[in-house]
């Protein structure tokens, strides 16, 4: 049987991911707004990196909360992390001064690893939130669709994903609501369920109380009111919310009819009676109500709780519940780590398989073993063939894998660039099925 | 054969319950839907094992106390199945399942499982007097598991205490709905068991024996939820008060399915 040579070995192409940028930990947001990228200006960036020949693959994910640039250096021999830099500030027009110690810097399976963080949401401002995973997925089809992701970028980006979904679907990292607006919606599900059909009455026109209704609207409440001491300001947010103005004075006349409502009166106490209250339940038919109270002074009578069928949430209580959903995210982290750990260890074996260069050898092997049986199988029914001319047959064979495996080692070496050898390689081994017994 | 499929039935209802545990805690689709099938599965097994021991006793399931209340359990796995695939919502299989597991693996304990002698035939409309009672039974059990995660619910919410299983738990009114459903199919299979087992003892007897402790006790137990059901709309009673009221029959019916049977009545004591 022939051997193989080492001359006929593919050369192994490093793979290597970079990554830098800054995020909230490290820049304040006067700097975040500087060094930000539009969808336009983060495709325009990859493309400018790839043909400096700073990167081979590129994709820039920019959002309030970070700018980052990743790749896959090319194999220039410069320092990859330093130009990629220079390129950010020099982009920007920021100083490397006003950058300096606020950017890091990652490569190789640290990289990755801060990608599957990012995407996981354990990376974010607040813990385990769920926007990131859209924007990490908008970002990486942005840049494939534009040509400058390749096979590593791709493996990388499309492991995140998965993190980000497998976080999100086995853990509590992002379960819990985690601002005072949001958790007094789910409050508010918790005695509804779904709630369509339903409907909220807004009393004053405070910030918080403007992003409960938009919460409420985004889970299609039906419904909604807006009463505040302005008319003129109430029928504006009412206008923004897709609601309906009433008048200060026909307060306690619609208190009966919503099943959700939200206090946010500034300055002023209790403007919700629990004689007041009283009137609306039993004009309610039973059906329970809702409050979220935001006011500091409380705009709702805190006896109120007490009357039947009402639940009543003041500000501390949705802070409370805040705190402990914090508390309860974090305790998921190491469930999360373990899900970004095997992910990498994912990548990792795929990386070092590309990496090995073992793909004809691979090939060779496969072959080989698919001669083998066949020779066995065929020479088993060929009783009158001779032990010389099987010798023949055999050599034969042999000669054929070589030939057929010349043409594929050339194309590779023909590669050039490592982004066009790593996709032939890829290619290879999806093809012929070759990752699939070492995963 | 019936005793494989036995510890096949547990084995499945303890999966689920697992399953449906998981879920609890960290919801998951793939789970949730292989709770619910790992449950269907029990329920499959736990019907052909009652198949087994009838043919092999060469009697109904419900002739002995064993049977009756393996008979039980498999109504109340069939009955919330049809409720969380009516309803899509899961989040109360943890404890149903718990309930059917306990049922399960402390009956052979409780109540030997010994063969009981073959009856004298007594005939389809009979069966189904019975069957259909045990179904009512199982269904305000269920009832009662509800009403009574309604309360806790309630109270929790109340307090403002939002633990982990807070977030789990189904909402106050998804709680309610299901609740209803379930007191109707009992009332609706309570009712049509109370005018076969009459129609059976007409034509056995030719009279009806209304003095009966249990036929006392059954009509009050309609009267009770059928007022659960009035009443859970009402402004007063809805909500809260209304699950507890529930809970409340459902001690009757467990006084009923129990001492009622085995202390009170001659003509419906069969153990």
């Amino acid at each position: 049987m022939a051997t193989t040579s080492n001359s006929e070995r593919i050369s192994a192409p490093r793979v290597q991911i970079a990554v830098i940028g800054c995020n909230h930990r490290t820049a304040p947001l006067e700097l975040r707004e500087r060094v930000a990228f539009s969808p336009q200006q983060a495709l325009q960036a990859a493309d400018a990196l790839r043909h400096r020949g700073i990167l081979e693959e590129a994709v820039i994910l920019s959002t309030c909360n970070r700018s980052e640039l990743y790749g896959v250096p090319g194999e220039t021999g410069v320092d990859t992390g330093a130009a990629m830099e220079e390129f950010f500030t020099s982009f920007h027009g920021v100083s490397a001064a006003d950058l300096n110690g606020r950017m890091y810097r990652w490569a190789g399976a640290d990289a990755v690893r801060h990608l599957f963080k990012v995407a996981a949401g354990l990376d974010s401002m607040m813990l385990g939130e769920a926007e990131i995973l859209g924007q990490v997925r908008t970002a990486y089809t942005q840049a494939l669709d534009h040509g400058a992701t390749g096979p590593v970028l791709n493996r990388a980006f499309q492991g995140a994903i998965e993190v980000g979904k497998r976080v999100r679907a086995e853990t509590e990292v992002g379960a819990r609501p985690m601002s005072v607006a949001l958790a007094g919606v789910k409050l508010a599900e918790r005695v509804f369920g779904n709630l369509r059909g339903h409907s909220a009455l807004v009393v004053g026109a405070g910030e918080v109380a403007e992003q409960v209704v938009e919460h409420l609207r985004h889970r299609g409440i039906g419904s909604v009111q807006v009463v505040n001491r302005s008319y003129e300001r109430g029928a504006e947010l009412a206008r923004r919310m897709g609601g309906e103005a009433v008048p200060w004075d026909n307060l306690e006349a619609v208190l009966d009819a919503p099943d959700v409502l939200v206090a946010s009166v500034g300055g002023t106490g209790a403007v919700l009676t629990r004689a007041m209250l009283e009137r609306s339940m039993a004009g309610r038919s039973g059906r329970p109500i809702f409050l979220i109270d935001l006011g500091v002074p409380r705009n709702v009578d805190p006896d109120a709780s007490a009357l039947y069928n009402l639940y009543l949430y003041n500000i501390d209580d949705l802070g409370e519940i805040v705190e402990q959903n914090r508390k309860a995210r974090e305790a998921e982290i190491p469930r999360a780590e373990a899900i970004i750990d095997e992910q990498l260890s994912k990548f990792e074996s795929w990386r070092a398989a590309l990496e090995a260069g073992s793909i004809v050898d691979d090939l060779r092997d496969r072959f080989r073993e698919h001669r083998e049986s066949l020779i066995r199988e065929k020479f088993a029914a060929m009783p009158d063939v001779s032990p010389a001319e099987r010798e023949r047959i055999a050599h034969i064979t042999e000669e054929l894998i070589e030939r057929v495996l010349e043409q594929p080692t050339k194309q590779i070496r023909r590669g050039g660039a490592m982004r066009g050898r790593l996709g032939a390689v890829d290619a290879l081994r999806h093809l012929f099925g070759l990752d699939e017994e070492k995963d | 054969m019936a005793a494989h499929l036995t510890y096949l039935n547990l084995a499945l209802y303890a999966s689920s319950f697992l399953c449906y545990t998981r879920m609890f805690y960290a919801p998951h689709p793939w789970v949730g839907r292989l709770a619910t099938l790992l449950l269907g599965s029990g329920i499959v097994a736990h019907y052909f094992a009652l198949l087994e021991r009838s043919r092999w006793s060469h009697t109904v399931p419900y002739d002995d106390l064993y049977g009756s209340m393996s008979l039980f359990a498999w109504l109340l796995g069939l009955t919330y199945l049809g409720l969380e695939l009516l309803h899509r919502q899961r989040s109360v299989g943890a404890f149903v399942t718990l309930l059917l597991v306990a049922w399960l693996g402390l009956l052979p304990y409780a109540v030997p499982a010994s063969v009981p002698a073959p009856p004298p035939a007594r005939g389809p409309l009979f069966a189904f007097h019975v069957t259909l009672n045990t179904w009512a039974y199982a269904a305000f059990a269920l009832s009662f598991v509800l009403s009574a995660i309604y309360i806790a619910q309630d109270r929790l919410l109340r307090s403002r205490r939002a633990g982990t299983a807070f977030w789990s738990f189904p909402a106050l009114e998804v709680l309610d709905r299901m609740s209803r459903s379930s007191v109707y199919v009992g009332l609706a299979a309570l009712g049509m068991g109370v005018v076969m087992g009459l129609i059976w003892q007409h034509r056995l007897r030719g009279t009806y024996s209304w003095s009966d402790p249990k036929v006392i006790v059954t009509l009050a137990i309609i009267a009770a939820y059928a007022a659960y059901l009035r009443l859970s709309r009402s402004a007063a009673w809805r909500g809260s008060r209304a699950a507890v009221l529930c809970v409340c029959n459902f001690v009757v019916v467990l006084f009923s399915y129990t001492f009622v049977n085995l202390y009170l009545t001659r003509f419906h004591r069969f153990f």
